[in-house]
């Protein structure tokens, strides 16, 4: 066991009880709305909270023992973190601030900078003279990559993600994602990954942890817990539609269907899954012909009022296949109306190919 | 600008390197550079630390401790000058003692030019390095601890660099605020050519016997203010980058 935790802290009205696990080589997602705890949790994880009581082993080491009255400070913790702005120390070179882990755990300075050049060659590959550069003369979509490899660079025990793609701009981010994918999934780095986006669960983490007011809702396999939310709480955290499958010949095969979409970084032959919004989810009664490449035979589950929008909510028909459950669209009160239905009917869903983001999962 | 043009028009060129050059001027500059540059040094030596506590420390009275830093600041310095003579004093409360056991008397000595000078010129100092040490934030030393460095190599190794550009505006402020010093100074050192008469001190003097000579030496005052601008500014500039 690389990670194990299980702690309680109050602050105030707040109370933070859980209990979580990570294999060695494991990506655990830490999914839940403001204020659930996330935070509080990695503050645990990294040494700067102490917890009220319980006890944190990282890497078979404990950290944190309040019964033992063991706390071992962040800097001999060996947990990195990885935050949403990179915090590079702004009057160090790339390279400096990538070989400063190193060098504070004793590491000759000549063999740090070979292996801080050698993570931002790989971190960063097509930016010539980076390693001399400083932070202000780097965009953010790189100073996040510089902060990634600074982090790695001292083999962390764990690693902690902290939203780390939230604060980047919309282009940057799916390759920051791809990469975080190869260095730290790939890399069998074992991680506590916190986020708002059920994508970036999907995209780089084994299992998922759902927390709601300082308590663990529901944790397991990611795409099994996102894929199929058995709490209305995590469907409305994972936010999207989302069919798992294998990705061959330019397509998602799931069963017998097949879901044509944009595919992203996936390999041949590998398990894959298809993420859309509900929102790109068009809803007929009669079976469509038309531009939408991809159309769902489904039951109406059930009909749920969403602000401005109602959410239609999807069961497979008798003998369909078990992932239409919980498929979600949006639509106008108007359309509702105008279909006129009740659950229990047969209806269509049908989304655009454009609309559909194929990840590796 | 203006106070400073009539200075120019005032002056009387034609005698100003006479002036300039007599002893009893070069004895001023050369006295007041040397004392507010020491005291430059005692106001980082002791300032320093001092807003570091203030910036980081969490311990309750904090603000009382700040606001009793920043009372030199406030305060007219010659009050300033006549409360260090009753402490140190070779009557006053610490002085005597001080006279006692060592045979020590500081005023009316260049050590007590010196003692005058930090006095009034420390809270430049630590609200200026206090101020750099808040804006730079605790995030960074976080993320060194999360590299594995102990809060001592953090410090060295972060801290103290991202705060140096306020530390150096603090240490000019402090320079220039020493080099000006006169109440305080008048009345703890009192005016003793070569010993405690800074610049400051003989231009007040000379006011009264030669006109002139005041001018001159103001102007002297005046372009050791611009270089002291001038060399404190590009490094407060860089900043970051």
């Amino acid at each position: 066991m690389s990670l194990d935790l299980a702690v309680r802290l109050d602050r105030g009205s707040f109370s933070l009880e859980v209990a979580v696990a990570a294999e060695p080589g494991e990506v655990l997602a830490v999914l839940g709305p403001n204020g659930a705890g996330k935070s509080t949790l990695l503050g645990v994880l990294s040494g700067l909270l102490r917890p009220d009581a319980g006890h944190v082993r990282v890497g078979g080491r404990t950290v944190t023992d309040v019964e033992a009255g063991v706390f071992v400070p962040p800097h001999r913790r060996g947990v990195g973190l990885l935050a949403q702005q990179a915090l590079l120390f702004p009057h160090m070179t790339a390279a400096a601030n990538v070989a400063f882990g190193p060098r504070a755990h004793g590491v000759p300075r000549r063999e740090a900078e070979d292996r801080a050049r050698a993570l931002l060659a790989d971190v960063l590959p097509d930016v010539p003279g980076l390693a001399d550069r400083r932070p202000a003369q780097l965009s953010g979509g790189q100073q996040q990559r510089v902060a990634l490899a600074r982090a790695i660079a001292p083999d962390p025990e764990l690693l902690l993600l902290d939203e780390p793609l939230a604060a980047l701009d919309i282009d940057a981010a799916p390759a920051m994602r791809a990469l975080l994918r190869r260095m730290i999934r790939e890399g069998k780095q074992t991680a506590v990954l916190v986020t708002h986006s059920a994508l970036d669960a999907l995209v780089l983490a084994d299992r998922v942890v759902v927390l709601g007011r300082g308590r663990v809702v529901e944790q397991g396999p990611t795409r099994e817990v996102l894929g199929r939310p058995r709490s209305a709480f995590t469907a409305r955290i994972a936010g999207l539609d989302l069919i798992p499958g294998t990705w061959r010949a330019g397509m998602l095969h799931a069963g017998d269907r097949m879901v044509a979409g944009m595919a992203e970084s996936v390999d041949e032959g590998g398990s894959a899954v298809a993420v859309f919004p509900p929102s790109a989810v068009a809803v007929h009664v009669e079976e469509p012909t038309g531009s939408p490449r991809n159309v769902l035979p489904v039951r109406l589950a059930s009909i749920e009022p969403r602000g401005d929008v109602v959410r239609l909510r999807a069961a497979p028909r008798p003998g369909g296949p078990d992932w239409l459950d919980g498929l979600a669209a949006d639509v106008t009160p108007a359309a509702v109306a105008d279909l006129a239905v009740e659950p229990g009917a047969d209806l269509w869903f049908a989304v655009k190919a454009t609309e559909v983001q194929v990840h590796p999962a | 600008m203006l106070p400073v043009l009539g200075l120019f028009q005032r002056a009387a060129w034609a005698r100003m390197p006479e002036l300039l050059l007599s002893d009893a001027a070069l004895s001023a500059l050369r006295l007041s550079l040397e004392t507010a540059a020491i005291s430059t040094g005692l106001c980082i030596l002791l300032g320093g630390p001092l807003a570091v506590v203030l910036a980081r420390s969490a311990m309750p009275g904090l603000r009382t401790v700040r606001s009793i830093v920043l009372l030199p600041l406030v305060l007219p310095p010659v009050v300033g000058g006549l409360a260090l003579l009753f402490l140190l004093g070779r009557t006053g409360l610490v002085g005597r003692q001080l006279d006692l056991w060592f045979g020590l008397t500081i005023p009316f000595t260049t050590a007590a030019v010196v003692l005058a000078q930090t006095f009034v010129a420390m809270p430049f100092l630590v609200v200026s390095l206090e101020g750099a040490l808040r804006t730079a934030g605790r995030r960074y030393e976080s993320v060194a601890a999360t590299l594995g460095a102990s809060p001592a190599l953090a410090f060295r190794r972060i801290t103290i660099p991202l705060v140096l550009p306020g530390l150096m505006s603090g240490a000019v402020l402090a320079f220039a605020r020493c080099m000006g010093e006169f109440g305080a100074t008048i009345a703890f050192a009192g005016s003793l050519q070569g010993t405690t008469r800074t610049l400051p001190l003989l231009v007040y003097q000379e006011r009264e016997v030669d006109v002139d000579g005041a001018v001159a030496l103001s102007l002297l005052l005046v372009v050791v203010a611009v270089i002291v601008i001038i060399v404190g500014r590009p490094r407060q500039l860089e900043g970051l980058s």
